[in-house]
């Protein structure tokens, strides 16, 4: 399974950069992360928490049955915590739109492509791959349910 | 040479006026190019990117993670390491750094102990840290901040004063502990923090003997470290220490403990206080370490009293 062009986009710009760059790039996903629509906003209760993540964060994702239906993502993390939102943002940017079938065929270890360890710890990146996997995990529930 | 104490009258009340700083302090500390000669400002918190998104002007930033742990053995950096990233940030042995961050300054009271364990002369705490300059509509920038870098010496680090290692602490049962976790983390219902990844630990529950006396006790709504009298009777009069006691304390990983170090040591005077940054990520999953779940301290278990007392 070949990686979603957008994701494979924005690991390509990521792995370019010096490392203090992708620092900078990473605050840019986090300053842009969309705001949660009105739907989830007033009911955080649909959200799904990411607990593996240093801070607070809630995920949605909307996607109908069908290796072909469209996922839509929906995050939620606090301005404070910027890495966290940036992560998301990143996920944001790279899946949301694609079908079921291509999430689903994204493996974790793309995720090291983006040469983000080192600049924000291995340890902190462990909140990432647990969004990932959660994302898989509700589109999954989703095909089978 | 050190720049001289913040004399704001709120400080004097402590043990040791000359390790916190207000934030009026810090403010005129500063000239448009930065802190003035002297004085490095450093920037350091749970969230990398915090930094990022508005610092302190002239402040550098120094990540608990990355900078000050080794990265393959579970340990600090070493003295040429340290010297090296203290050279980066352009710190001389004589530079009076002041240390501030988010969450309270858990990490910056962290960095502050590990400057300690190698002895720098002068570091400082902004009391109230990030969230109190905010607070105040001071202001933050974005960007890079270059410093020229210094030749900073080599210093071996000594673990022996103020950081405690788990085979000090079997030895030290008996005597005064500390844990400032919170009190489902106490009691053993939760091995790690609500909101917080669950960085591993086996076993719930904390050292026997320990007092509960979580962290955020010492810090009042803004932020700020609560009073002397406030301090002295939540340590001294509900936890029972006294002043002249030999004390550890711990957390999960030793930053929320490193908080707690700070207010003991330079706050209450106390001169015989250390961390245990194994803390219970450590004891949590160590094979045959005593351990007492529930909300009672519990005892030393018999087989090691006599240990102790040795």
């Amino acid at each position: 399974m070949s990686l979603p062009a957008k994701l494979a986009e924005v690991v390509d710009d990521f792995a370019s950069l010096t490392p203090r760059d992708r620092l900078e790039l990473l605050l840019e996903f986090a300053d842009e992360l969309p705001e949660l629509p009105a739907r989830y906003g007033e009911h955080p209760e649909l959200l799904e928490r990411v607990p593996e993540c240093q801070s607070p964060l809630f995920l949605a994702v909307e996607v109908d049955s069908g290796p072909q239906a469209r996922v839509d993502l929906f995050f939620s993390a606090p301005r404070e915590a910027p890495t966290t939102r940036g992560f998301a943002g990143i996920l944001h940017a790279g899946l949301d739109g694609e079908s079921a079938e291509t999430v689903l065929g994204v493996s974790a270890t793309v995720l090291d492509d983006l040469k983000l360890a080192e600049v924000v710890s291995p340890l902190r990146m462990r909140g990432m791959a647990s969004m990932l996997r959660r994302i898989q995990g509700q589109v999954r529930a989703a095909q089978a349910g | 040479m050190a720049l001289p104490a913040d004399p704001a009258p709120e400080l004097a009340q402590y043990a040791h006026p000359e390790k916190l700083v207000t934030t009026q302090w810090l403010a005129d500390h500063l000239t448009d190019d930065g802190p003035r000669d002297g004085l490095v400002v450093i920037e350091s918190d749970e969230d990398i990117l915090v930094y990022d998104t508005g610092h302190i002007p002239g402040a550098v930033r120094l990540d608990w993670h990355l900078d000050l742990n080794d990265q393959v053995v579970r340990d600090y950096v070493d003295g040429e390491a340290f010297a090296a990233l203290c050279g980066a940030r352009g710190i001389t042995r004589d530079s009076t750094v002041v240390f501030y961050g988010d969450k309270s300054n858990w990490w910056a009271a962290y960095a502050l102990w590990v400057f300690e364990l190698f002895g720098h002369p002068d570091v400082r705490l902004l009391d109230g840290g990030r969230a109190a300059w905010q607070s105040e509509g001071r202001p933050l920038v974005r960007g890079f901040v270059e410093r020229d870098s210094t030749e900073y010496p080599v210093i071996e680090r000594d673990d022996t004063r103020i950081r405690a290692f788990r085979d000090d602490v079997l030895a030290h049962l008996g005597n005064p502990l500390i844990d400032v976790r919170s009190p489902a983390e106490y009691t053993g219902e939760r091995t790690h923090m609500p909101d917080y990844p669950d960085e591993g630990a086996l076993r719930g529950g904390h050292i026997p003997t320990a007092a509960s006396v979580p962290w955020a006790r010492a810090a009042a709504e803004d932020g700020r470290y609560r009073s002397r009298a406030e301090l002295e009777a939540l340590y001294q009069g509900e936890a029972g220490l006294a002043p002249d006691d030999d004390v550890i304390v711990y957390c999960r990983i030793g930053e929320r403990s490193s908080h707690t170090w700070f207010a003991l040591t330079y706050l209450l005077g106390m001169t015989n206080v250390r961390n245990y940054d194994g803390s219970w990520t450590e004891w949590g999953s160590a094979v045959r370490v005593p351990v007492v779940q529930g909300a009672d301290r519990g005892q030393v278990p018999a087989g090691l009293t006599k240990r102790s007392q040795a």
